[in-house]
Parts: structure tokens; C-alpha cells; sequence
């Protein structure tokens, strides 16, 4: 303890101030966001700002005025769209990974170059030809126009086979002479030991599903099918922008997120460090 | 004789038997990415040849391609597309570093505290920090001016989003703000991973904090760097819920992205075919970035 | 025995499933938030009220935002997925998606006895809901002209209500830069904001550069954008000027949506972009010391031409017959029946597109848009059916933050009507 505290240099003092400030300014946004939430619209736009509206100066208004439009729904939706592309991917990804590693199957090079080079490819750059072909699957406009392109995209399968070169193939080949058929040594040995990695890319998947909004602008018209992102965005009208109102969407769409985040932090952590350890 | 060809059958059926599995393996992701990444690709590829409208599909060659470079919205939006990548990139990663090299070694919980707090915009949502920045940068009653009057930077209220002079800036900032929390958890954790008996020898030698980041830390971060350069890149390239909901790629086309421009072309005029023409311009230039940075990686490992 | 219980099965059978076909047609309603016709509660009621006439029909309503809307309804066609019904105006309707062949002819609605009708309100009805082709591609319900409103109560302080005419509500292009020199020597600024960032509520930044020196949009036919005309020209300088003076402001960072807030709650003395509408929306926003006075666009002899708006039904081709029909049968109930046409234009705000419809606001919650009744003598051309509108449509916030920025009209409007006339 003592030595520690002799260590922190006046220099690392003067950095520690400044991240705090910058920290601050990180923070803010958010503490704005709910604050602004529950600010009673006299006093949203004041000059000079409240910066932290009292008890006479809250209200639920822009709550009530949210949940008259179908909020809880498009959180389901933002929900069953990240669950059924995590799941999705990490299936998918965790399988090809596997093969990609451990099988030498013809043409396995030439596949995962493929991946690899898609891999920087920015979704913008196919929506138009996407847009016609999930119209001609009759997906348009369901969550699986979101979905399924997201699964499709390569860096889970890049990710998963990092983990499984890891795979002792001792372990396989035991597992061959023991008689376990393809299924058996793919869920008891391979699985359990790429796991952390299923774990990561999991987090990945969920956040990137999280933060789109291009895709999920393209693909999703209905009422009844926007996310949470589309929601707020949405919330601003031609005539009228009602911040109080834009700011309790943001908080719907944000604080849950957040407070997972912090109960599940160190998960996340290791997802990301994992991701890029191996990526 | 008879041995050798027992021998190549029986390789030739564990062959195919690794064949068939690594197929069967393959099977989910190569049906989702032939149809949902190769096949738009392809027929992006394609549309670029055509006049594609709403009422129109005719081959026109490379007419598309032609208009391209003849139009001035098209060269704007590459510049700025390629200002906010060559800003935000190496910002990014040295912002973070930094960030990176104070926590890292400061009790667990500091630590946490910090890298929970940098990590926030990126939970929080691409719309939601839009449109709460949107308010701030509000030039009547936003809160960045009434801040910065009092604190005597300003005199009068700035059109921070109306003004070609700060509307990029005022993007890049928001955009920073949501893509260097990865960044930081990266370079804390690889930063703890660095060998401190390489370390702590070098500083009984006598060598400063500066030589011994230089010397000892840096080269053994380098793998990080290199994938936070990646990711920040093709983020970066990406930006596009900003620009949508702040600027509308204005004013006059000073927030006009390559990105945006492609949907603007295609979903506000319905030219498709042009769309996808810079489409397939767009792919080759990050194309051509990736190559450049996979070049420099090889380089430095060499 | 076995036999007759065969048959009676299969007849039943047979029956279930001609109910089934005769049974509920399901048509989609999409609508862009026209006045009350984006509040669920209000739109679910007049379903109700069709389907007490109609119930063999169901109605799915969607709502539509003018940010995005046009978008939605893009990805839709080009995905298959457009809905029955849309409403909005014949820029749209007509124009945009009617010109692509994605809409149904309307002329069966059209009967001499609804022509005569609204014809009697406006001949620029009928013209702008009729495609170049002579389809008509919308039927109308409700109209209105685009306005602008001043806060009376700064007018009166900055002592500028002598510059307008409280009567006609007119000015001259004279009184408005003497009223904006005013306004701002009294400490009221911004006075207006002439905002650029984008579509929303352009009809606004048109009417007021059109109108200053009595400029057209477009030629008479239709055919081609004219702001480039000296009238033109004069009218973007004189606002040019007018914000290098010090006396207005132009945004490029706002829309009309940001604006009209500006406007309520007391930080701007006009906004450029009102209406019936506008008014009661906009009503329990409204700061204390804010009084909206509608007024019509100033110009220079002082008889402004204002835009109009228009908005109606029309019916996406969707090649199923029996919805067509359905979709007629709605919009007939909605905008031709007795009882109900009175009802769903009260929903909008506006004004109703049948003359015998008449007035239906006053002795109403709505009683101020009765107000609005005076500038209908002043409603212009409806020239959004010019075509390249979409386009156009961008092409003008972008000649506004690009004429601020340079000043150089000249070149500016060029550029802008190159694109335009593309």
C-alpha cells in the first residue's frame, strides 16, 4: 500500500485529474438523458439549463406519452432480436469454426480467405441487393431481415476457429478410437473447451445487434416490428421536437442495457479481451 | 502391393469421411453467408452496370462508374469519409492507450470504475448518445453554449451543427465518444499482460518510464494495437446513425459520407444503380485500407 | 345414412369455406401525421364508424413520419410489402408514386357529382390529384394553405404591428424588413429563422422566398423549376441581405420541426412554417407570453400567394381485386359519406375538400381554425406536382445553406436548377 502510494508520480496525479474530467464528460450524456426524462417541459429548454430538476420540477409525462406508442413492445423486439442472433451465431460460427480447425476437408483455405476478406466489408455497401432479396423471401419487414444477415457475417466463424486451433487433437483422436460419432465429440469435447469463446462472441454479437441502426432502418417498417432504436429515432416529428420525450425513449432503450452491463461487467471484460486475443 | 492400395483406399475413404464431416460442419454458415454476404455482393456488383430505378432496369455499362467521378457531392463524401477515419484512427488508439497506461496499474476497483465509464456510450445505444448530443449541440438552447459563454469561450450562440466549419468536428467528437471504450478494456488488459520481470530488470538498469514504454511495453502491445486499428477503422467507416439523425450529411455537404450518400442515393432518389456503384467503390477502398494495414503489421512482426 | 351425413359434411365443409372467402377482407391503412390522423385513439374511432357500415372489412393502420416515411414507403415497394391505403398529398400520391405505376386509378371515385363538389372549393383540386397519364391517382379530403405566425405580443412591444395589415393579414416585403429591423432594435433575437437543414417543412422557406418579389416556383404546366427568374434571384438576396443586416437568421443545423418549438416557446417572434394545424398542436406548448398570429407570406405588392396543401387517399396496386375494393369502399365511408366526411376532416385540422362539407369548426374545441379561413383567397398554385419533386425537394435546402454560406445567388441557383430540371 505504502509503496503504491509512493509510486503515483505527480505526473500520474495530473493524468488521474484529467481522466476524471474526461470521465465526467462520459458520463454526462447519460446523467442528461435521465434527467431530461423526467423534467417537466417548462423547464427542459430553460436558459439558464437545471441542471438537476427538483421533486415540483419532475414528471412522469414523458413516460406516459412513450408508453402510449407501443415501447414495450419494440424493447421485445430489440430483445428478440439480439437472443435470436446470438444464438444463431455462436451455433453457427462455433460449428464452421470447428471444421474450419480441425478438418481438412478440400477447399478449406480457399473458404476461409473468403471469410477473412468479407470480413472488413461494410453491410452498407450490399443493403440495396439485400433489401430485394429479403423482399423476394417475404422477410421484409420481420425481425429475421435483421437477423439473418447478421449471422451471416464471417468474424464469428473467424473468431471460433482461433479457439478451436486451440483444440488438442489428442483429444479428438482419443475420442475416435473411444467410438464417439461426429455429434459426440463436436458437443462433450469440442464445446466445452471453445466455451469462453462462445461466451465472447456472444457479447459481440449482442452488442453490435445492440448499436445497429442502419440495418434495422432498412429492413423494418412495421409498427409492430420497430426496435428501440427506430422507436427513439422515430419520436422526433416534422413539426415538433419534444426532447422530454426523445430523452424517456433513450432511456428506455438504454438503461436496462446499462444496468446488465454493470451487473455483468467482468463477463464483458473477458468477452472483449478474449475477442481480440484470439481475433 | 496389395498393402499400398489397401492403404490408399483406406486414406481415400478417411478422406472423404473428412470431407463429408467438414461440410456437414460448414453447412450453416456457408448457407447463410453464400446468401446473405456473397449473393448481395454479386448482384451489388452487378446492379452497378444497370440504370436502376424505380421504373427503370437497363445495362448502361460503366455509366454509373463514370458519374461517380464526375460528381462533386461523390468527391466530397469521399474526402470527409477519409477525414474522419485519418482523425478518428490514430486518435482513437493513442486517446486510448493513454487511458490504458494510467488505469491499468491503479487499484482493481479504480480501474473498473474507469473502464465502466468508457465503456457506457457503447451500451448505451448509437441513437440514444445521438440524439441527447443532438440537444446539447443545440445552437438556441443547447447546453454547450450556455457553457461555454459562461465560461467566456464564446460570445454568442455557435451553430455547432449548422456551421461547415464545426459539423465534422462536432461528429468526429460523438463519434469518439462511442468507440474508445473497446479500445480501453483492450489495452488495460494487454498492458497487465506485459512481462514485468522484462520490466522491472530495465528499471534497475536505470531506464525512465518513456524508454521503458517504448522499449519493453510497446513492442508486446503491438498485436493489440494492430486489431484496435482494424476495428476502429471499419467502425469508423461505418458511421452512419450521426450522420442520419444529426446532420442529414449537411451543411452543404460538409458531413456528406461515403456511407450516407449511398443510402441517400438509393432510398431518397431511389437510384439503385448508382447506389450500388459507389458501393463497390467503397468496398474497394476499405479493401485497399485493409491491405495497407495488414502490410504494416507484417512489416513491424518482420 | 352415412351418405346424407357426407354430403351435409362436405356442404358445410364447402360453406365454412366460402364464409371464410366472403369473410373479412384485411386492407393496411398507412398514414403520414396529418393533424389528428397520427393519434391512434382518434383514427381507431372512425374505423369504428366504417365498420358499423363496413364489417366485412378490417383496417390495419400504420403510422408514418414525415422523417422517415418516405423511406418506409420506398423499401415497401421495392420489397412488395406496400400497404392498401396511403394518405398523403399528390406530390406523393400522384407525382412520385402514381408517375412509378405503383398506384390504382381512382377515377370510379371520381363521379361528376364529387368533381362538381370540389370543384366548387378549388379547381386545383381535381388538377393536382390527376396524373400526367389522366389517371387520378388520389382522392382528396382535406386542404389547406401554408402559412406563417408572428408572436403579436414582441410585434407589439418592438412597436411593429403598424408594419402589418391586421385585417387581410398581409404585409408588404417593405414591412417585413422594417418589422425584422424593429424586432431586433428592441432586443428580440433571433426575429425568424430560415432553416435549411433538411425537407421538413420546406414549403415554408419556399413560400417566402417565392413571395417576396412574386416569383413562380415552376412554369404553368409544370414542367420545369423557375426560382432561377430575376424574382427568384431577388427574393434569396433580399434574405441574403436581410441576415448579413443582423435581422434574421438562417440555420442550416435546424428543420421546421426544430423551428416551430423555437417559435413557441418565445425564442424566435415568427416561425415560416404554420397552419391550421400547426395552431392547435402546437397549442399547449405555447409559452405564456406567446401569442401566435397567423399571417400570411409579406411580398412586394402585397397580395401573397400561398402554397396550399393537399391531402387525400390512394391505393397501392397490389394486384388483389377484392382489396382494391375494400380500399374504395373505405375511402368513399371516409371522405363521401354524409356523416362522417365532416368527422375525418375535423380529425386533420384543415379544411374540407367538398364545398358542401362546409364550415365545421366553428362552435368547436377547434374554434381558431376557423381563423384560418382568410387565407384561402389567397391560395396559389399547386405546383408540387411539378416532376423530379423528391428530388427538387433536396435540391432546395441545399441551395439555401449553399446561397448563406456563399452569397453568390447567381451561381447557386444555377446548380440548383441544373439538378432540378434534370
Amino acid at each position: 500500500m505504502n509503496r503504491s502510494v509512493k509510486k503515483l508520480s505527480a505526473y500520474k496525479v495530473l493524468c488521474i485529474i484529467i481522466l476524471i474530467a474526461v470521465a465526467l464528460f462520459f458520463i454526462f450524456p447519460l446523467y442528461w438523458i435521465i434527467t431530461g426524462s423526467v423534467k417537466d417541459p417548462k423547464i427542459i429548454n430553460s436558459n439558464p439549463p437545471v441542471w438537476y430538476p427538483l421533486a415540483a420540477q419532475r414528471t412522469t409525462l414523458h413516460y406516459q406519452k412513450l408508453f402510449q406508442k407501443p415501447a414495450g413492445l419494440w424493447m421485445l423486439n430489440t430483445v428478440f432480436m439480439c437472443v435470436m442472433s446470438m444464438g444463431l451465431t455462436c451455433l453457427t460460427a462455433t460449428m464452421s469454426g470447428y471444421a474450419l480447425a480441425k478438418k481438412r476437408f478440400a477447399g478449406r483455405t480457399v473458404i476461409f480467405g473468403i471469410f477473412v476478406a468479407a470480413m472488413a466489408l461494410p453491410k452498407q455497401v450490399i443493403l440495396i441487393p439485400l433489401l430485394k432479396q429479403m423482399a423476394w423471401l417475404r422477410l421484409h419487414n420481420t425481425l429475421w431481415a435483421v437477423i439473418f444477415p447478421t449471422v451471416a457475417w464471417p468474424f464469428g466463424v473467424f473468431l471460433m476457429k482461433q479457439f478451436s486451433e486451440n483444440v488438442p487433437n489428442e483429444m479428438l483422436e482419443a475420442a475416435k478410437i473411444d467410438g464417439a460419432g461426429e455429434t459426440r465429440t463436436f458437443t462433450q469435447i469440442v464445446f466445452p473447451l471453445v466455451k469462453p469463446g462462445v461466451g465472447a462472441l456472444a457479447i459481440f454479437t449482442f452488442i453490435s445487434v445492440w448499436n445497429d441502426y442502419f440495418m434495422q432502418l432498412i429492413m423494418l417498417n412495421d409498427t409492430n416490428v420497430l426496435t428501440i432504436s427506430l422507436g427513439i429515432a422515430k419520436l422526433q416529428s416534422e413539426l415538433s421536437t419534444d426532447f422530454g420525450l426523445i430523452m424517456a425513449g433513450a432511456a428506455l432503450g438504454s438503461v436496462p442495457i446499462i444496468l446488465i452491463f454493470l451487473m455483468f461487467q467482468k463477463y464483458f471484460t473477458r468477452g472483449i479481451t478474449m475477442g481480440a486475443v484470439k481475433g | 502391393m496389395q498393402k499400398t492400395i489397401d492403404i490408399s483406399r483406406q486414406q481415400r475413404a478417411i478422406r472423404r469421411r473428412e470431407n463429408i464431416s467438414g461440410y456437414i460442419f460448414m453447412a450453416p454458415s456457408l448457407l447463410f453467408f453464400a446468401g446473405f454476404v456473397i449473393f448481395p455482393m454479386l448482384m451489388c456488383l452487378v446492379t452497378s452496370f444497370f440504370n436502376y430505378s424505380m421504373t427503370d432496369f437497363s445495362f448502361i455499362g460503366l455509366s454509373n462508374y463514370n458519374e461517380l467521378v464526375a460528381d462533386p457531392i461523390f468527391g466530397k463524401a469521399l474526402v470527409n469519409t477519409v477525414v474522419l477515419v485519418l482523425v478518428s484512427v490514430p486518435f482513437t488508439c493513442f486517446f486510448s492507450l493513454w487511458v490504458g497506461s494510467v488505469i491499468y496499474n491503479l487499484n482493481e476497483k479504480v480501474t473498473s470504475f474507469f473502464r465502466c465509464v468508457f465503456y457506457l456510450p457503447v451500451v448505451t445505444g448509437s441513437v440514444a448518445v445521438t440524439v441527447v448530443w443532438k440537444w446539447i449541440f443545440n445552437s438556441y438552447y443547447g447546453l454547450l453554449n450556455f457553457v461555454f459563454k459562461n465560461l467566456g469561450i464564446i460570445n454568442q450562440n455557435v451553430n455547432w451543427l449548422g456551421n461547415t466549419a464545426t459539423a465534422l468536428w462536432c461528429i468526429i467528437v460523438i463519434l469518439l465518444t462511442t468507440s474508445i471504450g473497446q479500445p480501453i478494456v483492450l489495452y488495460v488488459s494487454a498492458l497487465a499482460n506485459v512481462d514485468h520481470s522484462i520490466v522491472e530488470a530495465a528499471e534497475v538498469d536505470g531506464a525512465t518510464d518513456l524508454q521503458v514504454f517504448w522499449r519493453i511495453k510497446w513492442p508486446q502491445i503491438m498485436p493489440t494495437t494492430l486489431y484496435i486499428l482494424v476495428i476502429t477503422t471499419i467502425n469508423s467507416f461505418q458511421c452512419f446513425a450521426l450522420i442520419q439523425l444529426l446532420t442529414s450529411g449537411g451543411p452543404n455537404n460538409s458531413t456528406q459520407t461515403i456511407m450516407y450518400y449511398i443510402y441517400y442515393n438509393a432510398f431518397k432518389l431511389n437510384r439503385y444503380g448508382y447506389g450500388s456503384a459507389m458501393g463497390i467503390v467503397l468496398a474497394v477502398i476499405i479493401a485497399v485500407f485493409s491491405a495497407v494495414q495488414f502490410k504494416i503489421a507484417k512489416t513491424d512482426n518482420g | 345414412m352415412k351418405k346424407l351425413l357426407a354430403v351435409l359434411l362436405v356442404a358445410m365443409m364447402m360453406l365454412s369455406a366460402f364464409a371464410f372467402a366472403e369473410g373479412k377482407t384485411e386492407i393496411t391503412l398507412w398514414t403520414y401525421p396529418i393533424g389528428n390522423w397520427v393519434n391512434d385513439e382518434v383514427v381507431q374511432e372512425i374505423i369504428a364508424n366504417f365498420n358499423k357500415v363496413h364489417p366485412e372489412i378490417s383496417v390495419k393502420v400504420q403510422y408514418l413520419d414525415y422523417q422517415s416515411g418516405d423511406d418506409q414507403v420506398t423499401t415497401a415497394i421495392e420489397a412488395g410489402t406496400t400497404p392498401d391505403i396511403i394518405m398523403e398529398g399528390p406530390e406523393r400520391l400522384v407525382v412520385n408514386w402514381g408517375a412509378a405505376g405503383k398506384m390504382v386509378d381512382l377515377s370510379d371515385l371520381w363521379t361528376d357529382e364529387a368533381k362538381a363538389d370540389i370543384g366548387a372549393t378549388s379547381a386545383a383540386l381535381e388538377r393536382a390529384c390527376k396524373g400526367a397519364d389522366g389517371m387520378y391517382y388520389e382522392y382528396p379530403l382535406c386542404m389547406t394553405t401554408h402559412c406563417m405566425s408572428i408572436n403579436y405580443n414582441d410585434f407589439e412591444k418592438a412597436d411593429a404591428l403598424k408594419y402589418i395589415n391586421e385585417e387581410t393579414r398581409t404585409w408588404t416585403t417593405e414591412d417585413f424588413e422594417n418589422a425584422l429591423r424593429a424586432l431586433t432594435e428592441a432586443g428580440f433575437m433571433p426575429t425568424g429563422i430560415v432553416y435549411c437543414g433538411g425537407q421538413g417543412g420546406d414549403q415554408g422557406t419556399r413560400a417566402l422566398v417565392k413571395n417576396l418579389y412574386g416569383a413562380q416556383f415552376t412554369d404553368e404546366a409544370h414542367t420545369k423549376y423557375t426560382i432561377g427568374s430575376e424574382e427568384g434571384k431577388k427574393g434569396l438576396q433580399k434574405l441574403y441581405d436581410l441576415v448579413q443586416e443582423g435581422v434574421l437568421t438562417a440555420d442550416p443545423g435546424i428543420v421546421a420541426g426544430d423551428e416551430i418549438p423555437l417559435f413557441c416557446n418565445g425564442t424566435t417572434s415568427m416561425s415560416f412554417c404554420w397552419n391550421a394545424s400547426a395552431e392547435v398542436s402546437n397549442k399547449s406548448t405555447m409559452a405564456e407570453d406567446v401569442k401566435s398570429f397567423p399571417m400570411a407570406f409579406p411580398s412586394d405588392d402585397g397580395v401573397p400567394e400561398l402554397d396550399g396543401g393537399i391531402w387525400g387517399f390512394g391505393i397501392f396496386n397490389n394486384g388483389d381485386e377484392a382489396k382494391i375494393a375494400a380500399a374504395k369502399d373505405f375511402i368513399r365511408f371516409v371522405c363521401d359519406d354524409k356523416e362522417q366526411a365532416p368527422k375525418s376532416v375535423y380529425a386533420t385540422g384543415f379544411f374540407p375538400a367538398r364545398a358542401s362539407v362546409g364550415d365545421i369548426y366553428t362552435g368547436t374545441e377547434k374554434e381558431a381554425n376557423a381563423e384560418f379561413a382568410i387565407f384561402m383567397p389567397y391560395l396559389g398554385d399547386y405546383y408540387q406536382v411539378t416532376k423530379n419533386w423528391a428530388a427538387q425537394r433536396t435540391e432546395w435546402w441545399n441551395l439555401l445553406q449553399r446561397v448563406f454560406a456563399s452569397g453568390n445567388i447567381e451561381a447557386e441557383v444555377e446548380v440548383y436548377s441544373n439538378n432540378a430540371n434534370k
